[in-house]
């Protein structure tokens, strides 16, 4: 079997385990397996609005998977992009509210700001790394607390008078569009979409195609050849945080442009931030694959909503399938030692 | 029965190679016993047969006149038998009695009795004149004192007779006196020793007798008192005349490298190069001879700007490059073959192709506009692949898969390539077999005939012999002498390396 089929057929199965033990969950909770499945595609695909707000679920997955994989690939854990995809969310908004432009210009802007105030955010992290070696997931991990807290204060306090959410921003800022709500029965489908495909293939291009991307990579594996061969491998560290953080941040904008329109005080984190690890490692942290896995999640996420309504069964069991699914790709040596067993039986057999 | 270890005849086979072939060895009660060979002779695997981690296929070991069969280390524990290992096993954050007393707690009541521990930590201590605290945090103590708990944990376990391995290699001049003066009063004590080591100044300084063992194989064992330096020396390299590389008389010019009074200090700020000199001119191979870890390494991530100086300035053509960042230092004229070519040498999740770019990738033809140009590079890798007789099935292949020769050819490939005007080499030769070994001397020596100047590190006196026009040898991050490879011997070099006071003895100071 070659490697690059190996390399495939891991998430694969590991998605086809996580469907089957959680089938076995609903057989041993006492709820109907087929019914869930049924509900669950039907409120992905059943309508178009379905269909719409799948899209929109996958836009934001998307770009905090890559996110994740951009540092990844480079030697980086970023487990800061729940922050930096919060701050990107503020600034966006902050910036369609703040000013009035035509759309030209405003739009880009705020999806530029967006992408500034995440770069900044993980720049806090792969400096602190760069300069003291102080590791990037304690950094990061409090800097999502940062971003929660102080954004919401600035909500309260400077974006509004006390309110729980800011005005909405006007059109001029706007990623939504008539033309893509009109086709899908007025879900909340946006432009971003376009930002997020477009954004997978940048990051091939900087890995695969740039000296920069070459250097980002040879510091990822192997920060001591790279000194050797001239790299400045500091200032490659920060580099790499702060292209992952402006995906991060982008990711931000989609809700805040896109989605809502708007940004209010959380409760708690969104989530999608750490959903992008998942994203990410189901991906391979490949650009193509992380575009495949946050299809995936957002079929998976927006077709649950329709499970108890139409099955009974609780939306809570397709985060538990999404939960096994991880499990299984990070357990990935296990696949991977019975897939070495199944070419090395049928490598024999051949011989025989 | 005088005799607390013996271990008679032993042999032990790996697959395809005779590690120790008909090694006697027998330890007298109270005396410090040397086992000499240089790198790879056998001498690890000899005494991980006496600490039970090898069988051997013949012969017997006998502890104090009795056969034993020593087929765990937990037996070798209980027979008296302590090692002092070259790279410590200690837990940093653990303090010293808790290292101690690690795997062989006093418990009492399901906890563990820490004062009790502690005070019979002490009373070993003083005992043999350790003063070491019991209470002391060992990632806060020195490398000599951290030596000195590994000694006290043998003793905690009762031990009589203790094994060292290389112990004076990570320390410093001050350490190892220190050390010799504990190993005296070990003996006082009525332990034995077995201490294992290739610097002859060691031997005649501390050992009553020495074993030799010489590739494989047991050489004899004498009396130091009877013997000297020289001999050891010849008995340890075992060769009269040594095969040489065909090559040309050297036609010296113009001084490429010139390093004056080169001061770098490692991370425990002890002086690793120390007001070093050094001369390579164009045209001429100069060969550093030295025991390793006696400044080798530094002095070359100095040259290559991957190590600061403390002091002393270090000139290219004329021009100072030891302000430089590495890069520059490479594009002012260095071409490095580094001595680790896992860690330095490759990035070996990259193809062969891509490592073949790490030192040119961002300058064209390779790149433009910060774009890589795969087209240039797929076609340079070719090149030098076929040129340098790198086997890889094709430049796709991840430099991981290929075989240490063919990474290091690829190495070399790349680096001779950019036609630097200095070619450093360190250990250029590790681990490759023979044909490896004629291609990459031969590569050396071509560079040199190109009128380059190349500086080459090696542990081998072999490969420092047949391939330099000029030795410098180096001890203590010193350069103690520079002699000519045609007239000088290995007994003298030996002895050089091993910091002997003769060094002034036929020694040309024509530096």
């Amino acid at each position: 079997m070659s490697n690059t089929i190996k390399k495939i057929s891991i998430p694969i199965i590991s998605v086809l385990l996580g469907v089957i033990v959680g089938t076995i969950i609903m057989f041993a909770t006492g709820y109907n397996p087929g019914d869930a499945y049924t509900a669950l595609w039907n409120g992905a695909f059943g309508e178009i609005y379905f269909t719409g707000e799948v899209v929109r679920q996958i836009t934001p997955l998307i770009l905090a998977g890559l996110a994740v994989a951009f540092a990844f690939r480079t030697g980086l854990f970023n487990i800061g992009v729940e922050g930096q995809l919060i701050v990107g969310w503020l600034a966006a908004v902050w910036v369609g509210i703040a000013f009035d432009l035509p759309k030209i210009i405003h739009l880009p802007l705020a999806v530029l700001a967006a992408a500034a105030a995440g770069a900044l955010w993980a720049f806090v992290p792969g400096f602190l790394k760069a300069r003291f070696r102080v590791h990037e997931v304690i950094v990061s991990i409090m800097m999502n607390y940062i971003a929660l807290h102080v954004s919401n204060y600035l909500i309260r306090n400077v974006l509004t008078d006390k309110a729980d959410r800011t005005e909405t921003i006007p059109p001029s800022a706007s990623l939504r569009s008539e033309f893509l709500a009109s086709i899908t029965d007025y879900s909340r489908l946006h432009w971003g979409i376009l930002i997020a495909v477009g954004c997978a293939i940048l990051m091939w291009v900087i890995l695969e195609k740039t000296v920069k991307g070459y250097e980002l990579k040879a510091v990822g594996f192997n920060q001591k050849a790279s000194q050797y061969a001239g790299m400045n491998v500091n200032r490659n560290i920060i580099l790499s945080m702060v292209i992952s953080g402006a995906f991060a941040g982008l990711a931000g904008a989609m809700e805040g442009l896109g989605t809502f329109e708007y940004v209010s005080n959380k409760g708690g984190f969104t989530g999608v931030g750490f959903d992008g690890i998942a994203v990410a490692l189901l991906g391979a942290n490949g650009p193509l694959g992380i575009v495949l896995a946050a299809c995936l999640f957002g079929f998976l996420k927006v077709g649950a909503l329709n499970m108890p309504l139409e099955a009974g069964v609780p939306n809570e069991m397709v985060d538990i399938i999404i939960a096994l699914i991880v499990f299984f790709v990070a357990s990935s040596y296990m696949i991977r030692l019975f897939l070495d067993r199944l070419s090395k039986n049928k490598s024999k057999k051949g011989e025989k | 029965m005088e005799y607390v270890i013996e271990m008679l005849n032993i042999r032990k086979e790996f697959p395809g190679i005779v590690a120790n072939n008909n090694i006697t060895l027998q330890v007298k009660k109270g005396e410090i016993h040397a086992l000499l060979g240089e790198n790879g002779a056998g001498k690890s695997t000899l005494m991980n047969v006496l600490f039970g981690l090898y069988q051997p296929e013949k012969g017997e070991i006998r502890a104090r006149g009795e056969v034993v069969n020593i087929s765990n280390p937990n037996i070798a524990n209980d027979l008296g038998i302590g090692m002092v290992h070259q790279h410590f096993m200690l837990i940093d954050t653990f303090t010293v009695t808790e290292n101690i007393i690690l795997g062989k707690e006093t418990v009492s009541k399901g906890k563990i009795d820490l004062k009790r521990a502690e005070k019979e930590v002490r009373e070993i201590s003083e005992r043999y004149g350790l003063a070491v605290d019991p209470k002391a945090k060992v990632a806060d103590i020195s490398v000599g004192m951290q030596q000195r708990v590994e000694i006290l944990k043998t003793l905690y376990r009762g031990a009589e007779i203790l094994i060292f391995d290389e112990p004076t290699a990570v320390l410093t001049p001050q350490e190892i006196t220190e050390l010799i003066g504990i190993f005296r009063k070990l003996i006082q004590e009525g332990k034995s020793i077995i201490l294992i080591t290739h610097k002859l100044k060691e031997i005649m300084e501390v050992c009553d007798r020495v074993t030799v063992i010489r590739k494989g194989e047991g050489i004899g064992t004498y009396n130091v008192k009877d013997t000297n330096p020289n001999e050891l020396a010849n008995l340890m390299v075992g060769r009269e005349v040594s095969f040489k590389t065909e090559k040309k008389a050297p036609n010296p010019k113009e001084t490429v490298l010139n390093i004056t009074d080169l001061t770098v200090k490692d991370s425990r700020g002890v002086h690793v190069v120390n007001s070093l000199n050094l001369d390579v001119k164009a045209g001429e191979i100069v060969g550093i001879a030295g025991v390793d870890g006696n400044g080798q390494s530094e002095l070359i991530e100095a040259i290559t700007g991957l190590m600061k100086k403390n002091s002393g300035s270090i000139t290219l053509n004329g021009k100072e490059i030891s302000v430089l960042t590495p890069r520059k230092i490479t594009e002012s004229g260095i071409g490095h073959i580094p001595q680790d070519r896992h860690k330095h040498g490759l990035v070996l999740d990259f193809s062969i192709g891509q490592n073949m770019a790490l030192q040119t990738y961002y300058k064209r033809p390779f790149s433009n506009y910060g774009f890589l140009n795969q087209t240039e590079i797929e076609k340079k890798a070719s090149e030098l692949i076929e040129e340098f007789d790198v086997r890889t099935p094709s430049i796709h292949t991840p430099a991981r898969a290929l075989s240490g020769g063919n990474q290091q050819k690829a190495i070399i490939g790349r680096e001779v390539d950019r036609d630097p005007d200095l070619l450093i080499a360190a250990q250029p030769t590790r681990g490759l077999d023979v044909g490896a070994i004629e291609f990459i001397h031969k590569r050396l020596i071509e560079q040199r005939d190109k009128g380059k100047a190349v500086l080459l590190i090696s542990f081998e006196l072999e490969e420092i012999l047949n391939v330099s026009d000029r030795i410098a040898v180096i001890f203590d991050g010193e350069i103690i002498a520079t002699v000519d490879p045609k007239t000088t011997t290995e007994q003298e070099l030996g002895l050089l390396m091993a910091g002997s006071n003769a060094k002034k003895v036929g020694v040309e100071n024509n530096v």
